[in-house]
């Protein structure tokens, strides 16, 4: 007797993430980001109640894609939106979505002062060692001897200094809840990502304070690699300079049970 | 036996980057040589039998393009 054949849905487009095509270019990690935040905002029923806030950069049209509230900030003020929109509205829950232009360039001062005042906001820090949106010139981020737009013999750290280790200059003030440094280059990161974005919303919702997740990401068009090279190049370079790890976990935080 | 799985491509937000392809634990995903979507990509497709439904494809995938399908096993008679 042939019985019908019965299929579980494995994965399937997650609620919080509208249907269309994005404007990134292909084997961006934007995507993967995108993803995974809309899939933490379905499992913690978050929909209704979400404000984003866009930053500038490539992710300033994330408006587009996800199905929530969102708004965009000045360059780099992001956070210091957040924290308006946070004190006024509590009962919401208020992440900011920026890249390493935004948020370590211009943005420096709104990142530091907001996670050293404690404010009860999510931030997700899409680092990808370059300003994608702009045609790939040198950011804060970009590792020394790599090469860019403007910086074309490769970063010299004797003229353009180090690059900046966002995670570990925030995990040194007392006001940051939650900072963690995650990648997006293969499935295990993506999950343990996924994973710490999870815990980071938590700490919003649970009133603990200030919560970071800086993702490594790629940037194939202005790397002028393929996507799977540029994944590789992630791994191989970036992982050694910028260490994954949690850099502050405030004991509240660790206590949470999910 | 390994379960039987399926995945199905939006080919209308597929870019073909490929990512799924190199990330196939089976190896059963290629990119369409014979089509191209409406942007001019390539679209990811499943070539060959041999897919487990394991949802790898899906995790790294950009757009979020692929859904999963798994079989689920039928109830045995005496049970």
């Amino acid at each position: 007797m042939d019985l019908p054949i019965q299929e579980q849905v494995v994965y399937e487009h997650p609620v919080a993430l509208l249907d269309v095509s994005t404007h990134y270019c292909p084997g961006c990690t934007h995507g993967v980001a995108h993803r995974l935040v809309a899939e933490v905002i379905d499992e913690m029923n978050l929909q209704s109640k979400t404000i984003g806030v866009a930053s500038v950069g490539c992710s300033g049209f994330i408006y587009n894609y996800f199905d929530v509230d969102f708004v965009v900030a000045a360059h780099g003020r992001a956070p210091a939106m957040a924290t308006g929109i946070k004190r006024c509205l509590p009962d919401r829950f208020v992440f900011t979505y920026q890249g390493d232009g935004d948020l370590a360039s211009i943005g420096m001062a709104e990142i530091v002062h907001a996670a050293t005042r404690g404010e009860n906001i999510s931030v997700i820090f899409m680092n990808n060692a370059n300003y994608g949106m702009t045609g790939g010139q040198m950011a804060p981020t970009t590792l020394p001897g790599q090469k860019t737009t403007s910086s074309q013999t490769g970063r010299d750290v004797e003229q353009q200094g180090f690059p900046i280790r966002v995670s570990e200059m925030l995990a040194k003030l007392d006001g940051a809840s939650y900072v963690v440094r995650r990648s997006l280059h293969d499935p295990k990161n993506i999950r343990q990502a996924k994973k710490a974005i999870r815990i980071a919303f938590e700490t919003q919702l649970r009133g603990l304070g200030f919560s970071m997740v800086e993702l490594l990401s790629v940037c194939p068009t202005n790397w002028n690699l393929t996507p799977v090279d540029s994944m590789k190049w992630l791994e191989d370079h970036m992982v050694p300079y910028y260490p994954l790890g949690d850099y502050k976990v405030h004991p509240a935080v660790a206590e949470m049970r999910i | 036996m390994p379960p039987k799985g399926r995945i199905e491509v939006k080919e209308i937000i597929c870019k073909g980057c490929g990512l799924c392809v190199d990330a196939c634990p089976q190896h059963v995903i290629i990119l369409a040589e014979d089509r191209i979507n409406a942007k001019g990509y390539h679209p990811a497709e499943l070539s060959l039998d041999g897919c487990t439904g394991c949802g790898i494809c899906a995790i790294i995938c950009p757009e979020a393009a692929i859904t999963v399908y798994r079989q689920v096993a039928p109830a045995k008679e005496n049970q």
